[in-house]
């Protein structure tokens, strides 16, 4: 280990320095009394944090032998995945002061998962792959089961975690067999192996379990089972956690693994994604029509999004990255907009889930609900808003890669999944009069869905120069 | 001064159309009238004063995608600045003319305000016609194409109450449609080769166009060869030609003053603009010019045996006006593009006096347009008649033979006659003879619709008759500056358009290829050519008297002797019928077919199931598969595991 190392993967080490400083600070003073500040802190440190990847950061380096990497990819994931999270941790506070949640570990929990992200992004060997993931999932196990007073919250974290472990499983079983036909774990020496002849089918094998556990954590079908029930079980703040940040980790683990380590078959690969990205976005787009509770009918929403990112993915090419790395950014500040608004989303002091009581929400709140529609236009991919783009992009990759049928699917199941969303609008602006919400919104909750909103609009203009970005990211995991 | 004159009708059109809630009816109109005549006067002295090279004159960058690039650039050269004259000085004549006659229309009510609507149209087609003439990329001259037919379907279509002007526009319309989808495929197709849209670029790789091929629908074509015929349909059915002409008899629904200007003088010779205007590309098509010299000399022949036999004043017009396109793209077919725009030119003058003296025929008559119902008219309204006499006279070609003294007509018609001589060809025989025919049948249906309406004995409504009287002087002042037009455009304008000086004249803006002699051709040939036009008018002439002067039951018994040929004739040889069956029957049943089935069976049939039993279905499914169970949930995995697995083992490794 030299002291360059300890540069390249300087971000990490602070935040957990800052996280076990904030915690045994915590535990030997106020302990709860201190949580609003925490979380104002917490949220400060990973927007600093975000900020000097982005001024700082620059060039490819490895460390530790090639286990950890540092280069525009992962620099582009942390940035999304630290500024979302503090957004998010901000947007609780209100929340978990008004359900008595409002304890110190939440934030600490949160700033390890993301630690734990982090590392993922940053992976360069399956071990530090897999550790990572474990330490990203053992604190999400935790808030998930945060109201823990809540026979819900606990069955959501406790499937969570029993599911999460089998998952886990799966994926360990992957690496051992990936090592055992391989002989290496690091994701440069696996493509040099694969490289010298004809792929052994126990390496594919390998391969299935090792996605098939990937999967898992980006909420593909089907291995999607547990994220209807975990989000509307867990508490509102952390189902907006598990939609956000989590995603964008484990969808940037999965593209670095399959190009790095698997840059040489992706033939066979990309019809593993292909066809997880064909069940997510049906069953995500199916299923969510069944759905009245707003956090069920997000947890397929964003199955489906993952789903419209997976196309990108089986595209396999630069255009595919580039498309996916748009598509998850869009997808974050889509979902960032309505879980602040979902987060509002109350009657008398009690949080109400059902989207029955969205009903002519526009005569209450004009602005709030128009803000919300532009967010649910996007959502179901309706130009002008962002949210078509980041479906056109995906969509024009899987084509100029020949693969138009997988295009087609697209397409069919965007249709379909318009639906809840344009349900959601129409009971807003032309539903029944029934009880009304009355939930005061923070200012920083109000100001996140307005500029999300507008975001969604402006936009269109030049995507911020997303695209650019996500190019010269996408472009640095092909060489 | 040049956007003056192509903005100031725009103007003059938004102004009218919608300020004269603001300023008043008057005042509205009479605006729109001043500026089409300052427009008209800047036009005659850009004419005059133009001696120089093709000039472009920037207006704005207009669109940049891609490869496309293209501004908004008046190109000003010999062809632009005829078509100047031509558009603006009918127009503000017309504008004039309409306050006379628009005056007390009978298909209006008390009250409506319907003059500054006719006003605002009638400047915004002079603004979307100039803005085709003086277009320098095929962007342009297409906006402007469908502008004019944009215009051309509001005032057709201006009796919005007889459901016969309703139909009649969306005839217009749609075949037209025909002709732009050729139009526009012409365009694309050299945007394909060229990379470039600008006529500069365009004109530039004539010559290298020559040597290209394309494949398109079945078989092999040359690109240069079908590009040009693909404008050319884009023309033809602009201008009117065989098979795409259907529309302009029915046009004749419009107010006069409209048949005037946009369906005799303006609008329907964009066709033969067009062809002018692509002579670079043209010239290296034979096989095209071909079909446009045949195209239009069997047009100017069969619309001339049609004009025999109608008994409506403004579709004797019509069809006259179709046959005399023919003459035109006829001498644009064998090369002689100034013989066409000299036809164009003068044509202009005389058929829309016609028009306008119709006009005024129809207005002293009441709104009567049946010529049977006419006669003797000529001491009620004798400026009317002197007016139509002298287009007569002009569109029959009465000069004197074998020098350059005569009407218009005489001039220009007898041009386009010896250049198809003079061509030497096949095709150029062909229209020699057709159109030699088509003079005689001109003369006898011109000057029949002279016998008809001015001598004889007055027939139908008495009370009609009694009240005849001559139209105001807003009406009969434009037939006067027209019919100075009529008489002496031919004489003066001769030597520049077909004479020695035409080189010089038209400088760079007609381009002819080395081989191409048929104008010098046309100063030397037989005697019996140059007069064989005259011929033919006299003899038609002589006709028309002994049937309508002399003999006035003839023409009945010959039409019951001949009576297959005359209902042959009468029924325009059944275009509309043949059109009703295969087009319009057949794309009703095939519409029938789709909505039946295709839509009703299939669409909404699929969409029913789909949206309202299967998508349900399946999220009950997977409502119920989401059972809360975790063992069904890592089941789930499994089986997904499972799956992909087999797959992979079924499959083998690639």
């Amino acid at each position: 280990m030299s002291s360059n190392a300890l540069t390249i993967i300087f971000s990490e080490i602070a935040l957990i320095v800052y996280v076990l400083g904030a915690l045994m600070y915590a535990v030997y003073t106020k302990k709860d009394e201190l949580t609003s500040k925490l979380i104002w802190l917490t949220s400060a440190v990973m927007v600093a944090l975000g900020g000097l990847i982005v001024f700082f950061g620059s060039g490819e380096s490895t460390a530790f032998n090639g286990a950890f990497i540092d280069d525009e990819f992962a620099r582009y994931g942390k940035v999304i995945i630290l500024w979302s999270s503090a957004i998010i941790l901000i947007l609780s506070r209100d929340y978990l002061t008004k359900n008595l949640l409002l304890k110190f570990e939440y934030p600490i929990l949160v700033a390890i998962s993301v630690v734990g992200m982090m590392m993922m992004v940053s992976a360069g060997d399956l071990l530090s792959l897999y550790m990572g993931i474990e330490l990203q999932a053992l604190s999400l196990y935790v808030i998930a089961a945060f109201n823990r007073d809540s026979v819900r919250s606990t069955e959501a974290g406790l499937k969570y975690f029993v599911l999460g472990a089998l998952s886990s499983g799966l994926l360990l079983y992957g690496v051992s067999l990936i090592y055992g036909f391989s002989g290496t774990t690091k994701f440069s020496d696996i493509a040099l192996a694969l490289g010298q002849g004809p792929t052994p089918l126990g390496l594919l094998v390998g391969l299935v379990f090792l996605i098939s556990g990937l999967a898992f954590k980006i909420s593909a079908a089907p291995f999607h089972m547990w994220t209807p029930d975990v989000y509307e079980g867990a508490p509102t703040p952390v189902t907006a956690f598990f939609a956000t940040a989590p995603k964008v980790a484990a969808m940037i683990l999965f593209t670095r693994i399959v190009f790095d380590a698997f840059g040489e078959i992706i033939t066979d690969w990309q019809q593993i994604v292909s066809f997880l990205a064909v069940a997510s976005m049906f069953l995500g787009s199916i299923a969510a029509i069944g759905q009245k509770d707003i956090k069920r009918l997000m947890a397929y929403s964003s199955i489906a999004h993952m789903g419209f990112a997976l196309v990108g993915l089986a595209s396999g090419s630069l255009a595919g990255i580039q498309s996916l790395l748009i598509y998850i950014a869009i997808y974050v500040v889509m979902n960032i907009g309505t879980f602040a608004f979902i987060l509002s989303m109350e009657r008398e002091g009690k949080s109400i889930n059902n989207i029955i009581a969205l009903n002519m929400y526009s005569k209450i709140e004009p602005l709030r609900a128009l803000a919300l529609m532009i967010l649910m236009f996007s959502l179901a991919g309706i130009p002008p808003m962002l949210g078509f783009f980041g479906k056109f992009y995906v969509l024009k990759a899987a084509v100029d890669a020949g693969m138009a049928w997988l295009a087609i699917m697209g397409v069919i199941a965007s249709v379909i999944g318009a639906f809840y969303y344009l349900r959601i609008i129409y009971l807003m602006y032309f539903g029944e009069e029934t009880e009304k919400l009355d939930g005061s919104m923070s200012t920083f909750g109000w100001m996140t869905l307005m500029v999300s909103a507008i975001v969604m609009i402006v936009g269109v203009v030049n995507l911020f120069g997303i695209e650019r970005i996500a190019l010269s990211a996408a472009s640095t995991l092909l060489n | 001064m040049e956007q003056l004159v192509l903005f100031l009708p725009l103007i003059g059109s938004i102004i009218c159309g919608f300020g004269y809630k603001y300023v008043g009816e008057f005042a509205a109109t009479a605006f729109a009238t001043g500026l089409l005549f300052i427009a008209a006067i800047l036009s005659w002295v850009i004419f005059i004063n133009f001696h120089g090279p093709t000039e472009q004159i920037y207006i704005m960058r207009w669109i940049e995608s891609g490869e496309l690039s293209s501004f908004w650039a008046i190109r000003l050269d010999r062809l632009t600045s005829i078509m100047l004259i031509v558009v603006t000085t009918v127009s503000a004549l017309v504008h004039f003319y309409s306050f006379g006659y628009m005056s007390d229309d009978p298909n209006w009510k008390d009250g409506e305000s319907y003059k500054p609507r006719f006003f605002a149209y009638l400047s915004f087609f002079t603004f979307a016609m100039l803005m085709l003439v003086t277009s320098d990329n095929l962007l342009q001259m297409f906006f402007g194409w469908e502008g004019v037919g944009v215009a051309s379907y509001l005032l057709i279509g201006f009796y919005w109450r007889k459901s016969s002007a309703n139909s009649a526009a969306m005839k217009a319309f749609i075949v037209n449609r025909v002709g732009d989808f050729g139009f526009a495929l012409g365009i694309f197709g050299l945007f394909y080769f060229t990379g470039s849209i600008n006529f500069n670029d365009i004109f530039a790789a004539g010559p290298s166009l020559k040597s290209e091929n394309i494949e398109f629908l079945w078989m092999e074509w040359s690109a240069i060869e079908l590009l040009t015929f693909l404008l050319f349909i884009g023309a033809m059915g602009k201008s009117a030609q065989l098979f795409l002409h259907t529309w302009l008899p029915d046009a004749m629904e419009g107010p006069t003053p409209v048949s005037a200007l946009i369906h005799a003088a303006t609008m329907v010779t964009a066709g033969v603009f067009l062809v002018c205007r692509m002579s670079p590309l043209f010239e290296y098509a034979p096989n095209t010019l071909a079909f446009v010299t045949v195209i239009g000399a069997t047009s100017a022949f069969i619309a001339a045996t049609i004009g025999l036999v109608q008994n409506d004043i403004k579709r004797v017009i019509a069809y006259s006006t179709m046959s005399q396109l023919g003459y035109m793209f006829a001498a644009a077919g064998v090369g002689a593009y100034q013989a066409a725009m000299f036809h164009l030119f003068t044509h202009a003058f005389f058929k829309a006096m016609l028009f306008l003296g119709a006009g005024s025929v129809i207005h002293a008559m009441h709104h009567e347009q049946d010529m049977r119902n006419y006669g003797a008219l000529r001491k009620k309204i004798p400026y009317t008649f002197v007016a139509m006499l002298i287009g007569t006279l002009a569109i029959t070609g009465v000069g004197v033979p074998l020098t350059h003294i005569g009407f218009a007509g005489f001039l220009s018609k007898d041009a386009v006659i010896e250049s198809t001589y003079a061509a030497h060809s096949l095709v150029g025989s062909y229209a020699f003879w057709l159109l030699v025919g088509a003079a005689a049948m001109t003369s006898f249906y011109s000057w029949r619709l002279i016998f008809l309406t001015f001598y004889g004995s007055p027939r139908g409504d008495i009370e009609k008759h009694n009240h005849a009287h001559e139209s105001p002087f807003s009406m009969v002042i434009p037939l006067i500056v027209l019919a100075i037009g009529s008489i002496f455009s031919g004489m003066i304008w001769f030597e520049d358009f077909f004479g020695h000086h035409y080189n010089e004249f038209f400088g760079s803006s007609v381009y002819l290829s080395p081989e191409n002699h048929v104008i010098e051709h046309a100063h030397h040939l037989d005697n019996w050519v140059k007069l064989s036009p005259f011929l033919a008018m006299t003899f038609g002439l002589v006709l028309s008297w002994v049937f309508y002067i002399r003999y006035p039951s003839w023409p009945s018994r010959l039409a019951n002797t001949f009576q297959p040929l005359h209902s042959l004739l009468y029924n325009k040889y059944y275009f509309d019928e043949a059109y009703d069956f295969i087009f319009i029957k057949g794309s009703n049943a095939l519409g029938r077919v789709f909505w039946r089935i295709g839509d009703g069976w299939i669409i909404d049939g699929g969409l029913n199931g789909l949206a309202l039993r299967l998508i349900p279905y399946l999220t009950k499914l997977s409502g119920k598969m989401q059972s809360g169970f975790m063992y069904h949930y890592a089941f789930a995995m499994f089986i997904g595991l499972g799956v992909l697995l087999s797959w992979f083992v079924i499959k083998g490794v690639n």
